[in-house]
């Protein structure tokens, strides 16, 4: 197991590897250059040199990538170019708030997809089946900030139930210890902070959430179709075996396996969507800031921020292929 | 944003007499067959009049559209408080936008927009994808090695990041959308092209082929290929619809260029965000637009999937 973990994580690293020069000729390749891109695009040809020789922009590329690249295995990414703080502190400051929104919506994707599937499998055929089939059409194809926008416009502008943007109301006063809002509210005590967070939350996770629950609805309700025609659950059910343990151990257990894949997939469609919605709900996760950070042309942020998703992304899938064989055995013989 | 989607239907027994019966049945070979699948199954026709309708709309934007693409001809409604909506005007059925354009010729025009965007975009990625996938498949050893790592470090980049940071070296123009759209589109066609390649190059007519002293070239083109390329021209299909979408949010993040007044749908939503308070059709006709698109290219795509899919083939 450890083995397969370690020869995972050193895989990781040509590809870390190759992804830091698709990103360094990125940069490079940006109209104008790096110089052109920092000071835009009507700077005087004075200054643009003057930026090459500071930066090094004019020195041979192999020997910039080499000084770019040692920087960045010493954990420095250079900094931002509008709020001038480390791209690290920028990207850590903000983590957080995206962690805490990609959970809440795999909460309420999971949640709600696993039951939601397997009693439309358990009804398959039925109208409550074919209804569940039509919802999770719709959830795919309906785009993730049309959706942030329905939701906004009904319960934020329209009954007001709900803030609009932002993770925390400005006049609460809170302490923040992790950097995640609710979790802070609860171990510090102050339980009108984590609710506020909590209600700020929502929707955001609601319209992020959406795209990922409509795919588990459909991989869960098609390997439970899968799963409870095969012969162990009708010898289960011939010997008398109690409903619930029949549906737990037999039918769920068995039918996790392609679900978890999914949501192991889900990842990449999570902070894809995450650009989007908290760009809607004005929340200050990294996703909001990657899109300001294309329109400043910030690209020391896009460059830090790509490869510490890239990590992120790939930790993720490791740890989902990990849970594999905690769930089935038989991938831990192989 | 590209949504990997499971058979729509699970849980069949494969039946090999009956897939036997229905291909010795069909007669007319696998394509025949799929077709005639595709007509029986109400999905892929509610997906095709849906494509074909807006593919109408759009080829013919500048006959049944109202104003002309960038005409702004209801400026003097429009006040900073108040936006005439849904027939709200005489002349303007949909009503008018901030800047006094007319919402249904907008829906219109943004039709052919976001269309050509999700139909060049798609063909782009496929054209590239299947090149990749063509090459490491036929060749195998070293160059298949070298493009499978490189389509692995561009997968390690979420798509629709990727798709951003393409079109943020090339400008904002909707090519650049185009563009960018097809590229991080490339590495999903060229694995599932290799993947169903190697499947189909140890079967048997390979063999055959090669003991009858026929090229490496000559089998790839005319035996492999046509019979790999299924699953490639489904997960196509598919891509249109994440195409169309993406497409519009990547212009809703602003990366398609153009002014206030162009027509294309992802555009009009960024401007209708500040108006939803007093205007919220702005926001939901040209949403409900894109959704529809999609869902026409998702239901036919996989209901093309369906027909194709040897396991539920005996039905």
């Amino acid at each position: 197991m450890l083995r397969t973990i370690g020869k995972r994580l050193l895989l990781l690293i040509p590809t870390l590897f190759g992804l830091s020069i698709l990103l360094f000729a990125w940069v490079r390749a940006l109209p104008g250059g790096p110089a052109v891109a920092l000071l835009g695009e009507k700077a005087p040809p004075e200054a643009v040199e003057q930026v090459n020789q500071l930066y090094g922009f004019d020195r041979p590329l192999i020997e910039q990538y080499v000084t770019w690249i040692g920087r960045l295995l010493q954990g420095d990414f250079g900094s931002s170019i509008v709020t001038s703080r480390p791209v690290v502190e920028e990207f850590f400051r903000r983590f957080p708030a995206t962690i805490e929104l990609s959970i809440a919506a795999l909460i309420f994707a999971v949640g709600v997809g696993i039951p939601l599937g397997y009693w439309a499998a358990r009804r398959h055929g039925r109208w409550t089946d074919h209804s569940a089939v039509i919802f999770s059409l719709v959830g795919i194809t309906i785009p993730v900030f049309f959706l942030a926008f329905i939701l906004k416009y009904i319960f934020a502008v329209q009954l007001g139930w709900l803030p609009s943007d932002g993770r925390q109301s400005p006049r609460i006063d809170a302490t923040h210890v992790t950097g995640f809002y609710v979790w802070d509210g609860i171990i510090t005590g102050e339980f009108d902070a984590a609710w506020d967070a909590i209600l700020h939350l929502l929707l955001p996770a609601l319209a992020l959430g959406t795209i990922p629950l409509a795919i588990i609805v459909r991989i869960t309700r098609a390997s439970v179709l899968e799963v409870q025609n095969a012969d162990y659950v009708r010898t289960g059910k011939a010997k008398g075996v109690a409903p619930s343990t029949l549906r737990n151990r037999f039918i769920l257990r068995n039918a996790m396996l392609p679900v978890i894949t999914t949501i192991g997939l889900q990842t990449g469609l999570l902070i894809s969507g995450a650009v989007l919605t908290e760009t809607v709900f004005a929340y200050p996760g990294i996703g909001s800031f990657l899109a300001q950070s294309i329109f400043a042309r910030d690209f020391p942020v896009l460059q830090g921020f790509i490869i510490f998703i890239a990590i992120a992304y790939a930790l993720i899938n490791l740890a989902v292929d990990v849970s594999y064989s905690l769930i089935d055995p038989r991938v831990r013989v192989q | 944003m590209s949504a990997v989607l499971p058979p729509a239907q699970g849980g069949e027994v494969l039946d090999t007499v009956a897939v036997g019966q229905a291909d010795l049945r069909s007669g007319g070979g696998f394509w025949n067959d799929v077709f005639r699948r595709l007509r029986r199954n109400p999905a892929a026709w509610i997906g095709a009049v849906i494509v074909l309708i807006f593919l109408l709309v759009a080829a013919l934007a500048p006959l049944i559209a109202p104003y002309p693409e960038t005409a702004l001809p209801g400026t003097k409604y429009i006040t900073p408080t108040s936006i005439p909506g849904i027939g709200e005007v005489d002349g303007f059925p949909h009503g008018l936008d901030r800047f006094g354009g007319d919402v249904l010729s907008k829906l219109i025009w943004g039709a052919q927009a976001s269309l050509l965007v999700g139909v060049v975009s798609t063909a782009l990625g496929l054209v590239g994808g299947m090149l990749l996938g063509l090459l490491a498949g036929t060749f195998g050893g070293w160059v298949d090695t070298l493009i499978m790592r490189i389509v692995d470090i561009i997968l390690s980049v979420p798509n629709l990041l990727l798709a951003v940071s393409i079109a943020a070296i090339l400008g904002q123009t909707p090519s650049a959308v185009m563009i960018a759209i097809g590229a991080s589109q490339v590495p999903i066609f060229a694995r599932l092209l290799r993947a169903s390649m190697l499947q189909q190059r140890s079967a048997e007519y390979v063999l055959s082929a090669q003991t009858l002293g026929l090229g490496r070239g000559r089998i790839t083109m005319s035996h492999v290929l046509p019979n790999a390329i299924g699953p490639v021209i489904v997960q196509g299909t598919l891509t249109l619809a994440t195409a169309v979408i993406d497409a519009a949010a990547l212009s809703f993040l602003g990366l398609g260029g153009g002014r206030p007044e162009t027509a294309e749908w992802g555009r009009m939503l960024t401007y209708a965000q500040n108006e939803l308070a007093i205007a919220p059709q702005l926001a939901f006709l040209p949403g409900i637009c894109i959704a529809v698109t999609a869902l026409g290219f998702t239901l036919f795509g996989e209901a093309l999937r369906e027909a194709m899919d040897p396991r539920t083939r005996a039905r």
